[in-house]
Parts: C-alpha cells; structure tokens; sequence
C-alpha cells in the first residue's frame, strides 16, 4: 500500500507520508511558487514537477529517485507561428495542465499538455520537448475553445499499457483524440457526448465536447471514464463510443474522476451543484462510487465536511493508489482529505492549505 | 559600457549577475546575457522570443514598450532594469 504522496498548490509543492497510522504532510518545495502539475513516475521513480510562474512563465524541474537536489529541465514551447497562418492563437506556452509518462517500454518518454492545447513529447526524460504537430494541426482545432480558461488545454493523457503507442488525450474544450501510431496521426473518439451549451445543432460535434476528465482502468484499458461538462460518461471500447451515465445520485456536475486501477467497473465522482453554481451541493461535500459501471452510486460523506462547505475539486484533485484502496482528494480553497477505504471514510489532513491543483500518490 | 541589472527574485532560480555590455540595441544586449546564462532566456523572453508578459524592461528610467522586435538603443552608460511586472502577481 501506498505510505507517499504529493500535493501540486498554488504555493507549492507538499509532501504527505504515512508514519504508522498517522499521515503527516511532510516536506515541502518550491515554496511560495504555483506548481500546476506534477508527474510521480512509476517507472523509475522520478519526480517531475510543473511550475507556473506569474512572472517568469512555465518551468519544469525534476527530482530523480534516491536524490534530494532539483534539476530544472527544459519546457515544452511552441514552434513560430508561420506568417501566414490564420491562427488567432498565441503559439505561446501558458501552462502545463497534465503531465503523463510514456510506457512501461518506452523508459525517457514523457508526454505534456498544455494551455493552449498543444501535446508534447519528450524522448529523454524532459531534456528535450517536441510539439506532437499532426494532433496541433488537425483541421478540427479550428473549433476548439477554451473551457475553464480563456483558450483550449490538454488536461488528461491516457496511455494504452498494451501499446505505448496508442495515446488518448481529452481536451477543454475540444474534445477526445486518440493516436495508435505514436502521434503520428490521430482521430476524434467523443462519439456519444453531448454539449449542452452549444446550440442544439452543435451539441454533438465532437471537437467541441468538453471532458473535464478522462481516466484509463490500467487492468482494463477499453474502460474509460469521463465526468464531462454535461455529465458522467464511460466508454468500454478505449473512447470509440460513450454512453451517458444517468444515475439518480447527488449530482452529474463536476470536474474529476477516478477509476479503480484494477476494476473498470468502480470510479469515483466529486460532483458539484452545477456550471453555474461551482459549490458541492447543499454546501455538503460528497463523494460518490459506482462499483457496477453507473448502473449505481453510493454518496459517501463520512469525515468529510457537511456544513458551509464550498471546497471544489478541480479536474486533478483526486487520485487512486495502485491498489484501488486509498483516495487522496483535495480542493480548490485547500482543504485534503484522504480515504483508506476506498472512500467510504475519510480523515481530514488539512483545511488550509493552498489552493490545490493537482494530486498524486508516489 | 552599459549595465543589464536582473531582478534579484530571479536569484531562486538561477546565477543572474550585472552584465556590462557594449551591445547597442537592447536585444543585443539581453542576447549576451543569454549567452552567459542559457536558461536565463525562457525566464524573460517567451518560445516567440517576445518579452514575456509579466516582465518589465527600464532604460534609463524610462519604461520599454516595443516588447517583440526589442530595439531600443542603449547608451555607452545605459542602466537596463529587467524586473518583474507586478501585474503577475
């Protein structure tokens, strides 16, 4: 069972061990600065940490297993824009929104995506970064907008574990793309999602679907699972075809989900009210599971807050241990929870911290 | 000569000391303080090479505004500030 995990803040990077029972948020990095994601590497035991400087822009740093020292590597960034190109975009790095490593056979594969919504590779271990230019130069990109910031962003990558090639990535918004030759070419897969917020015409072009998160069962990679603007949808065939999931639980809004690593029929939700009131309903925060693939849903609310609660849980801000055992959750206004149930009961770890943005056990 | 002074909180993040220059133009100029220090490049220039949007360059206490093209001229004893724009926070 996991005993390590992270905590990406707005002013910083946080340490949380498990000592005996007890989990103790530990050291902490990158004091005072925005850390907007961070990429605990399983492979080899890295540390890749996404930093967001209000002034001086985007920076990645890297922690290499059994070190204490930082490395700082090179950032992802956009070509020049040609001179003739009708792009209203700025080909300018704003963020980088998901990290993601690359198979279990393709050790020094990295994958970044970023504000607006590029995709990146590196091949070395974050030295160096290409731009994945058939995905950036799909015709359909055209209609891609922004959902949650001003332009579009890539925040899920989902790595086939039987083929480091095949690549699925979920953009805000701009809908799910999947590559099975290294992103060399690529192909819509949001068949079945609904934009609500699109005029009744658009609402099921699939460039302009707004996943807010897609997750991967590893044991099961046809599964998918995705909490989408509009709802809650799963895919069983690795994102060909989604079907709307309509269970009468607490809410269908929200932002994050995660998938049990070994059983693609059990995720979890955080809902909030909805778009237009971005608090948990009834000021109560909730989780809630499915273990037969939506067809049910428990509300779980042990320990955690059930008055004046205003905590959000971004798109990141929940994560599984390799098990399916532990959740760690934390929200927008700092508050960390975490669950060694499988989210039936959840203990407090902090109420204050930093706004979080991203979550991760080691 | 003139002198290219950074802003001390870049000091967290790398070596970033007074530069004394002959270079005439100011892109010249940041140019040989890149050459000195490459990282220092990503710090205040964007992939564009465009001044990034939360940073401030002063010549001679007057503000730069051509932040793309960088082509203000320096005096033989220009003092260049490069300094973190409050408008990031």
């Amino acid at each position: 069972m996991s005993d390590h995990a992270y905590l990406a803040t707005r002013k910083g990077l946080f340490e949380l061990t498990r000592n005996a029972d007890l989990w103790q948020l530990g050291a902490r990095h990158f004091l005072g600065d925005p850390v907007s994601m961070l990429l605990a590497d399983g492979r080899d035991g890295s540390l890749y940490v996404a930093l967001h400087l209000g002034h001086f822009g985007p920076k990645l740093h890297c922690r290499r297993a059994g070190s204490h020292d930082w490395t700082e590597l090179a950032v992802p960034a956009f070509p020049a824009k040609p001179a003739d190109s009708e792009d209203p975009l700025e080909w300018k790095v704003q963020q980088i929104w998901s990290l993601a490593a690359g198979g279990n056979d393709q050790p020094g594969v990295l994958w970044a995506g970023t504000l607006p919504g590029g995709l990146f590779r590196s091949d070395d271990y974050g030295l160096s970064w290409q731009l994945v230019e058939a995905l950036w130069q799909v015709p359909e990109r055209a209609q891609w907008m922004g959902g949650g910031y001003d332009v579009p962003g890539i925040h899920s990558i989902c790595v086939d574990p039987r083929d480091s090639n095949a690549v699925l990535v979920g953009i805000s918004c701009g809908g799910v793309w999947l590559t099975t030759d290294g992103g060399a070419s690529w192909q819509l897969r949001a068949e079945g999602m609904r934009a609500d917020y699109m005029p009744p015409e658009l609402a099921e072009v699939q460039a302009l679907q707004d996943p807010h998160r897609i997750v991967r069962c590893a044991a099961e990679p046809d599964k998918l699972w995705c909490q989408h603007h509009n709802g809650i949808w799963r895919s069983l065939d690795n994102g060909a075809h989604w079907q709307e999931i309509r269970p009468a639980q607490v809410s269908n809004f929200g932002f994050v989900t995660a998938v049990h690593p070994l059983d693609g029929e059990t995720a979890w939700f955080v809902p909030a009210s909805a778009d237009s009131q971005r608090i948990p309903p009834q000021a109560a925060l909730a989780v809630t599971r499915t273990t037969d693939g939506g067809h049910s849903f428990s509300a779980w609310r042990g320990g955690l807050p059930q008055q004046h609660c205003y905590d959000l849980v971004y798109r990141h801000g929940l994560a599984v241990s390799a098990d399916g055992r532990l959740l760690l959750m934390a929200s927008t206004t700092g508050g960390v929870w975490l669950s060694e149930d499988g989210g039936g009961q959840w203990q407090t770890i902090a109420t204050h911290l930093p706004p979080v943005y991203a979550v991760s056990f080691a | 000569m003139a002198q290219l002074i950074f802003t001390q909180q870049l000091a967290r993040f790398l070596a970033v000391p007074t530069l004394e220059t002959s270079a005439g133009v100011l892109r010249a100029a940041l140019e040989q303080a890149f050459a000195g220090q490459p990282r220092l490049r990503s710090y205040v220039l964007d992939e564009q090479g465009h001044l990034r949007a939360n940073v401030v360059i002063f010549i001679d206490g007057q503000r730069s505004r051509e932040r793309q093209l960088l082509d203000d001229v320096l005096r033989a004893d220009s003092k260049v500030y490069i300094l973190q724009a409050l408008s990031g926070g």
